[in-house]
């Protein structure tokens, strides 16, 4: 956001307003005339889903709440309200949990794109660090999300996710009396749990504005990985990537509403349709898909405390991330071994996923401890001696000559 | 230049001044903040609640709620009760009773798991808080190896006097604070 816009609009109210306060020439030197590299994929286009995806979500959001009473009394009867007498009601809460799904998966390809290019290198470790801030409270705002309705898988849930804070040591139950607001989860902590699930989409929400202002710093990275040297390398964001925005936005809704009118149960829980009850666990709890990865690392470690830090730090490494690739070149194109160890990353991934959707036996836990372990040594051990070992593949000088020899135009 | 240098501390007096009780004015108003989260007045007064065990035959148990936790009280068969004072202590994952009516370092005999706030034992009656310690799920009743409690969510294991003996959970199932009003019935919390 460099200085001052000296565009000079034709109408005379715009003209009146942006004098007073520049609100019109921010937006079309940031969302109009933007420079961005004329490169950019279709991988590119998920930061714009995600934002769509948390737009949809704080809609959909809004007018649940109008419906939905946060009581452990009346909380089960109010979502089954919501399906059966609201007018739409069912739509508008398909929407919302299969959309909370759709934004994981947005947010997920996001930020493999992210790993698979290098964006996180300097200069843009900043942004990279409010995009990890925000995957965080993405996360505590899913799960408090998903205990509102009150079923089972609700409940148990929340005792399960509550009582990780049971692990640190000392004061840790006075934590969680804290948190529950009691000596089980019951109606405080339900109460609380709307509170910040309304709240947390807001901070959300600034925190995307803050991740937006740190991308039109530098710019956005691109799949070559090399920096914008003249106007030629770029075009401007309208109308080019708004439209490639917006049509990628449309497929993606295409798959999304697909699950939303046919198959709106698809990624849940049945015992989540059995109102909560405190004194029977269901014989298999799992969380929702996007917190498998995670929850098998958890479930990997035989040691309490030893499993809420491993399974944290899984998180907290990503902060690191910009200082632990040591290599100076960004985009996987360039670096045949860095992109070997990226699809063993996301292989790794997806076998703690379906590791995490299973139960805690036989071969299972082998192979949950195996994928951990590899998901630490990636960024701990492979990607700093990557930078050093690895011989990157000669790299065009600019982003129009990668363009050209690709037979782009 | 003298009075330069009195103004210059004064103003210095008064900044540093302001800054404390502003500082420590937000930190005070913080704290009915953080404190409004905790257990309320309501939720404490619902601590104590009776349970006679008479109608129990052996083998059976219940669960009743106490503090809105789950609360398991079985009556042992003599089989469980025997499995369970066979065990060395040596072979135990977690030593210690975990009795609340006991020392905090009372060891984990079978005998200090059935006791009451008044030393008083009735080894047929297990009294204890039917939650893992693991991550809090409520385990099942006569399952797993040691044919005591077992813990679907994450697969912790317990013997006949609720002692974990396998699984990730750190520490045996705690026994509430309760004590005996008659030969059956007790009094928890």
């Amino acid at each position: 956001m460099s200085g001052h816009a000296t565009y000079e609009f034709r109408n005379p109210v715009v003209r009146w307003i942006d004098s007073r306060l520049p609100i019109f020439s921010l937006m079309k030197a940031q969302a109009m005339d933007f420079p961005t590299p004329r490169n950019l994929n279709y991988w590119w286009t998920f930061g714009g889903i995600a934002a769509t995806m948390l737009v949809v979500q704080i809609l959909t959001g809004i007018v649940l709440v109008m419906h939905y009473t946060p009581h452990v009394k009346l909380a089960f009867d109010s979502i089954e309200g919501i399906m059966r007498d609201v007018n739409y009601g069912w739509l508008i809460r398909w929407l919302h949990a299969n959309g909370a799904s759709f934004f994981f998966v947005a947010v997920y390809i996001h930020i493999f794109r992210g790993l698979y290019y290098g964006s996180y290198k300097a200069p843009r470790e900043v942004l990279w660090m409010i995009g990890v801030l925000i995957f965080i409270a993405m996360m505590a705002t899913a799960f408090m999300g998903y205990v509102l309705p009150w079923g089972q898988m609700s409940y148990w849930g929340a005792v399960v996710i509550t009582n990780l804070f049971s692990a640190i040591p000392v004061v840790g139950d006075y934590i969680v009396q804290w948190l529950w607001g009691g000596f089980s989860v019951d109606n405080p902590t339900l109460q609380r749990f709307f509170s910040l699930h309304y709240l947390l989409p807001f901070v959300l929400a600034a925190l995307v504005f803050l991740h937006i202002w740190a991308l039109h710093v530098p710019g956005n990275n691109n799949p070559d990985g090399i920096d914008v040297k003249s106007e030629q390398d770029t075009l401007p964001f309208h109308p080019y990537y708004t439209m490639k925005d917006l049509y990628a936005i449309l497929v993606f809704f295409l798959v999304y509403l697909a699950f939303v009118f046919y198959s709106p149960w698809y990624l849940g829980h049945s015992i989540n349709f059995v109102k909560a009850n405190p004194l029977v666990t269901p014989p298999h709890i799992v969380p929702e898909w996007y917190f498998l990865p995670f929850y098998a690392m958890l479930r990997a470690i035989p040691d309490k405390l030893g499993g809420v830090v491993v399974m944290f730090s899984s998180l907290i490494i990503l902060f690191f991330l910009p200082w632990l690739d040591r290599s100076p070149v960004r985009s996987a194109r360039y670096r045949p071994v860095y992109r070997f160890f990226f699809w063993l990353l996301v292989l790794t991934c997806i076998v703690l996923g379906i590791a995490g959707s299973q139960p805690p036996e036989g071969l299972w836990i082998p192979t949950a401890r195996i994928a951990t372990a590899w998901y630490f040594i990636h960024f701990l051990v492979i990607l700093p001696l990557l930078g050093k070992l690895e011989k990157p593949k000669p790299m065009p000088a600019t982003i129009t000559e990668a363009v050209l020899a690709r037979g782009g135009h | 230049m003298s009075t330069m240098t009195s103004d210059v501390s004064r103003r210095d007096f008064l900044y540093i001044a302001t800054g404390t009780v502003g500082a420590a004015g937000t930190a005070l108003a913080l704290w009915p903040f953080i404190d409004q989260m905790n257990p309320d007045a309501s939720v404490l007064a619902l601590a104590s609640t009776e349970f006679d065990m008479a109608p129990l035959q052996e083998g059976q148990g219940v669960t009743i709620k106490w503090r809105g936790k789950p609360v398991f009280i079985r009556h042992r068969t003599k089989k469980e009760i025997e499995e369970a004072k066979k065990v060395p202590l040596a072979e135990l994952k977690d030593p210690i009773a975990r009795n609340l009516n006991l020392a905090a370092d009372a060891p984990a005999t079978d005998e200090n798991r059935v006791k009451d706030a008044e030393g008083k034992v009735n080894e047929k009656y297990l009294v204890q808080i039917g939650i893992c310690t693991h991550l809090g799920c409520v385990p099942l009743g006569e399952a797993g190896e040691y044919h005591g409690w077992f813990c679907p969510c994450h697969g912790s294991q317990y013997d006949t006097a609720g002692r974990i003996r396998k699984g990730p959970a750190p520490r045996n199932l705690d026994i509430p604070p309760y004590r005996y009003i008659s030969d059956t019935k007790i009094v928890i919390g």
